[in-house]
C-alpha cells in the first residue's frame, strides 16, 4: 500500500522523484507522523509536492491510497514487509535477486531505493520534447508514464527514440532546421542593456578620471549589462502539427540551451488559444493554466514567439464555443485571444512550419495573418522573426 | 484537526507550536517542525499579505532563537548573502594611508548568512521574497544551503556553520523556482483565509465593526477577489484599510450594498479600477448577498 501511493502520486502527474521520497522516508523513521493520519497528510504533503498547483493531485492521490484507513498507521512495518515479500521482485534477473537477497533490512532498502532512483530519473531525464533522453537499460515502453519496470538490461535505445518512431513514422526530413544554425539564429535574441543600479566598478573609468584628477582616487560605476530579453513561446502540437514534430521539437531544443534569456517560459495549445494553455505537450486539464493568469503574469516586455500551422477549421478561430474538444468551449472567440495577445505584448511573432505559399491556402492561416507578423519555421524565417521581436518597433 | 492533540510525539518533533500573536494551522506546525527535524529549509509560498514574513518573526520567537533577515531584491546576488568584499574601501584607505590595507580579512564583511553561520548560538535564517532575485539565484545557494558552508575566495577561509540554521524562505509566485532548490526543501503554502478566518482577522483590526457591516463588506471583498479580470486581487490587508476608510468617512450599510465606495483603497491598478467602470457600464451590479457568489461561499 505504502509504495502505491509513490506511484500513485506519479501517475496524477506530480513530479516527484526518489529524492523527495527518501526524505519522506527520513522523516517517517524520525517518527515525525506521530502516528496520526493527519499529521502523516501535513508530512507527506510538504515533504513531497513543492507548488500549491499539485496540492489537488496529491489529495487524489492521497485519497485513493489510504481511505478507509484511520486512526494509527505503521507505515515502517508496512514497508518493510512490502520489501521482505519476494513476490515484489520477480521481474528481477536471478543475479539481481542474489544480491538483494544477500542485503539485509536496512540496506535492502536502500539499494532497492537506489535502484528505483537510476530508472525514475533515467525517464525524467528525457524530456518529451527535448531530445536528451539518456540510453537506459530499463527502456521499455518509453511513454510509461511512472518509468519504473524493472526489466532486462541493453535496450541501448533512448527512452526518447522510441516516442518519436512510435508517434512520427511519417515525420518530414526536410532537414529545414538544424540545431546549431537555429542557435546562431536565436543568439540574436539579445537585448544588453546598462539599466539598473550603478554597481558596477568601471575599471577604465575610474583610471581615466583618477588620471585627470592628478592621481586621487576617483570612482566611476556603472550599471551591469546583461540580457534584458523575456521570451514566451506557445506552440500548437497535436493533429496537423504532428508531422513538424522534427523542425518544432529543435527549436524547443536550442531555446532551452539558450541560456542568455532573462527569463523563458514555454506552453502549448492545440489547433488554436482559448482560456487555458497546457504546461506540457500532453495538454492534461488538470496541469492547464488559464490564459488569462499569464496575461496578468506577465508583462508587456514579454517577447511571444507562437508555433502553429494555423490551419483549423474556420469556426475554431472565429466562432464561439470553438474549441475543438467541446468540453472546453467557451463563448469568447479563438481570434479574440488572440488580440488580446497581441494587444497585451508588446511584440509577437507568429511561426508558420508550413510552406510560405500553402498559407494563402488556408483561411485561417489568412487571419491570423493579419493579427501576427507570420514568419516561416526555417532558420531564415526565425532571424526574421527574431528582428521582428527586437528590431525596431512595429507600426 | 482536533484528534492531533492527543497524538504521542517525539522530541525532535513539535517544537514549534505556534506563539500567541501568530495563530498558526496544523499543518503549518507540522511543516515548521518536520523542517526543523530534517534540517531543510522551509519554504512558504502564498498571496502577498498572508502573513509569510511574519511567520519567521513567529518561528524565531516561538524557538527562542535570534533571526537574521535577509531580505531581497532584484539586484541581490546569491554571493551578498555570504560576504562582501569592500574593494572600495581598501582602495580608499590605500589612498590616504588609513586602516590595515595589508590584512585582507578587515575588508570582508560577512552577510546575513554568513553571520547565522559564525552565531555561537543557533539561528532561524529568513531568506524574504527569495522571487524577487534573478532565475539563478536559487541555484547559487544549493551547496550553500546544503553544506552549510562556503569559502571566501579573497582569503581563502571557510566558514562552517557552528550551529546549523533554521532557514525560512519565503516566495510570493513572481518566478517558478528551480527544482533542484525545490528539491531540498520542505515545502508550506499559506491559503488565503477563508470567510470564517477572515472575519476573525478583521476582528483583531476592527473590534468594533457592526456584523451586518463586516457581512457586506466581506461579499465585495470575495466578490472582487473572483472577477478573472483584474490583474491585482485586493489582499487582506487592503482588506483592513479599506475597512478603516468605511469607518472613518462614517459610511452606512445602505451605501455599500449597491456601490463599492473609496475603490482606490482596493484596487491598486488603473486597469482594474477602468476594468470595473466598463462593467458598471454594460450594467453589470455588485452583489449584495452571499447568495449571489455561488456556492463556494454558501455552504
Amino acid at each position: 500500500m505504502f509504495i502505491d501511493f509513490f506511484y500513485e502520486l506519479r501517475d496524477e502527474g506530480v513530479p516527484i522523484g526518489t529524492h523527495e521520497w527518501l526524505l519522506l522516508l527520513d522523516a517517517l523513521a524520525k517518527g515525525l507522523h506521530g502516528s496520526s493520519l493527519q499529521r502523516f497528510y501535513n508530512l507527506s504533503r510538504c515533504v513531497l509536492v513543492k507548488s500549491e498547483t499539485y496540492f489537488d493531485a496529491f489529495d487524489r492521490a492521497f485519497l485513493k491510497v489510504f481511505e478507509g484507513v484511520e486512526g494509527s498507521l505503521d507505515i515502517e512495518d508496512e514497508l518493510l514487509e512490502w520489501l521482505k515479500d519476494p513476490k515484489n521482485f520477480r521481474e528481477l534477473t536471478d543475479e539481481e535477486r542474489a544480491m538483494l537477497e544477500s542485503l539485509t533490512g536496512d540496506e535492502l532498502m536502500r539499494k532497492f531505493m537506489e535502484t528505483l532512483a537510476e530508472q525514475t530519473e533515467r525517464h525524467d531525464g528525457g524530456g518529451r520534447w527535448v531530445g536528451t533522453g539518456g540510453r537506459s537499460p530499463y527502456g521499455h515502453g518509453g511513454e510509461h508514464p511512472t518509468g519504473i519496470r524493472v526489466g532486462g538490461p541493453g535496450k541501448n535505445r533512448s527512452a526518447m527514440k522510441v516516442a518519436e518512431e512510435r508517434r512520427f513514422e511519417d515525420y518530414r526530413t526536410d532537414g529545414t532546421l538544424d540545431i546549431r544554425q537555429t542557435r546562431v539564429a536565436l543568439r540574436r535574441l539579445r537585448q544588453l542593456t546598462r539599466t539598473g543600479p550603478q554597481n558596477e566598478l568601471d575599471i577604465d573609468g575610474t583610471i581615466d578620471e583618477t588620471c585627470k584628477n592628478a592621481g586621487e582616487i576617483e570612482f566611476v560605476f556603472r550599471a551591469e549589462r546583461r540580457n534584458d530579453l523575456r521570451l514566451l513561446l506557445l506552440m500548437d502540437v497535436g493533429g496537423t502539427m504532428d508531422p513538424y514534430f522534427e523542425p518544432v521539437s529543435r527549436l524547443l531544443t536550442a531555446l532551452h540551451e539558450e541560456r542568455g534569456l532573462r527569463a523563458f517560459e514555454a506552453f502549448y495549445f492545440h489547433n488554436c488559444i482559448y482560456e487555458q494553455l497546457g504546461r506540457n505537450a500532453r495538454l492534461l486539464q488538470r496541469e492547464a493554466i488559464p490564459t488569462g493568469d499569464l496575461l496578468r503574469r506577465l508583462d508587456s516586455r514579454w517577447k511571444v514567439m507562437i508555433v502553429g500551422d494555423a490551419a483549423m477549421h474556420p469556426a475554431e478561430l472565429l466562432e464561439p464555443n470553438g474549441n475543438i474538444d467541446p468540453r472546453r468551449g467557451t463563448p469568447t472567440r479563438g481570434l479574440d485571444w488572440l488580440h488580446r495577445i497581441k494587444d497585451h505584448f508588446e511584440r509577437a511573432v507568429w511561426l508558420n512550419p508550413e510552406p510560405q505559399p500553402e498559407w494563402s491556402r488556408s483561411q485561417t492561416a489568412r487571419v491570423i495573418e493579419r493579427v501576427f507578423p507570420m514568419f516561416h519555421l526555417s532558420v531564415d524565417g526565425i532571424s526574421d522573426a527574431v528582428s521582428a521581436l527586437i528590431g525596431a518597433r512595429r507600426q | 484537526m482536533a484528534n492531533d492533540k492527543a497524538a504521542p510525539t517525539s522530541d525532535a518533533f513539535n517544537r514549534f507550536t505556534g506563539t500567541q500573536g501568530y495563530i498558526a494551522s496544523h499543518a503549518l506546525v507540522d511543516a515548521v517542525n518536520c523542517a526543523i527535524a530534517l534540517e531543510r529549509p522551509l519554504l512558504i509560498k502564498g498571496e502577498p499579505g498572508t502573513g509569510k514574513t511574519l511567520l519567521a518573526q513567529h518561528v524565531a520567537e516561538g524557538l527562542g532563537l535570534a533571526i537574521e533577515k535577509w531580505h531581497i531584491k532584484s539586484t541581490t546576488k546569491a554571493q551578498e548573502g555570504l560576504y562582501i568584499y569592500d574593494t572600495v574601501q581598501r582602495l580608499n584607505d590605500a589612498r590616504f594611508g588609513e586602516g590595515d590595507v595589508s590584512n585582507i580579512r578587515a575588508y570582508i564583511r560577512m552577510g546575513p548568512m554568513g553571520r547565522a553561520f559564525q552565531s555561537d548560538d543557533r539561528k532561524v535564517l529568513l531568506i524574504d521574497e527569495v522571487d524577487k532575485a534573478d532565475v539563478e539565484f536559487p541555484n547559487d545557494l544549493l551547496r550553500e544551503l546544503d553544506e552549510m558552508r562556503f569559502t571566501v575566495s579573497e582569503t581563502s577561509d571557510e566558514v562552517v556553520a557552528k550551529q546549523r540554521p533554521m532557514v525560512i524562505i519565503t516566495s510570493n509566485n513572481e518566478k517558478e523556482l528551480p527544482d533542484a532548490f525545490l528539491r531540498r526543501c520542505v515545502f508550506h503554502f499559506i491559503e488565503f483565509p477563508d470567510k470564517a478566518l477572515m472575519q476573525q482577522i478583521v476582528a483583531v483590526h476592527h473590534p468594533h465593526l457592526k456584523t451586518q457591516l463586516l457581512d457586506q463588506v466581506l461579499v465585495k471583498f470575495y466578490w472582487l477577489r473572483e472577477q478573472s479580470e483584474l490583474r491585482k486581487k485586493p489582499s487582506t490587508s487592503e482588506l483592513i484599510d479599506w475597512i478603516a476608510v468605511l469607518q472613518r468617512s462614517g459610511i452606512s450599510v445602505a451605501d455599500i450594498e449597491a456601490n463599492i465606495p473609496f475603490l482606490g483603497a482596493l484596487l491598486k491598478n488603473e486597469k482594474d479600477t477602468e476594468a470595473l467602470g466598463k462593467y458598471q457600464e454594460r450594467g453589470g451590479r455588485y452583489p449584495s448577498s452571499w447568495k449571489d457568489l455561488g456556492p463556494k461561499f454558501n455552504n
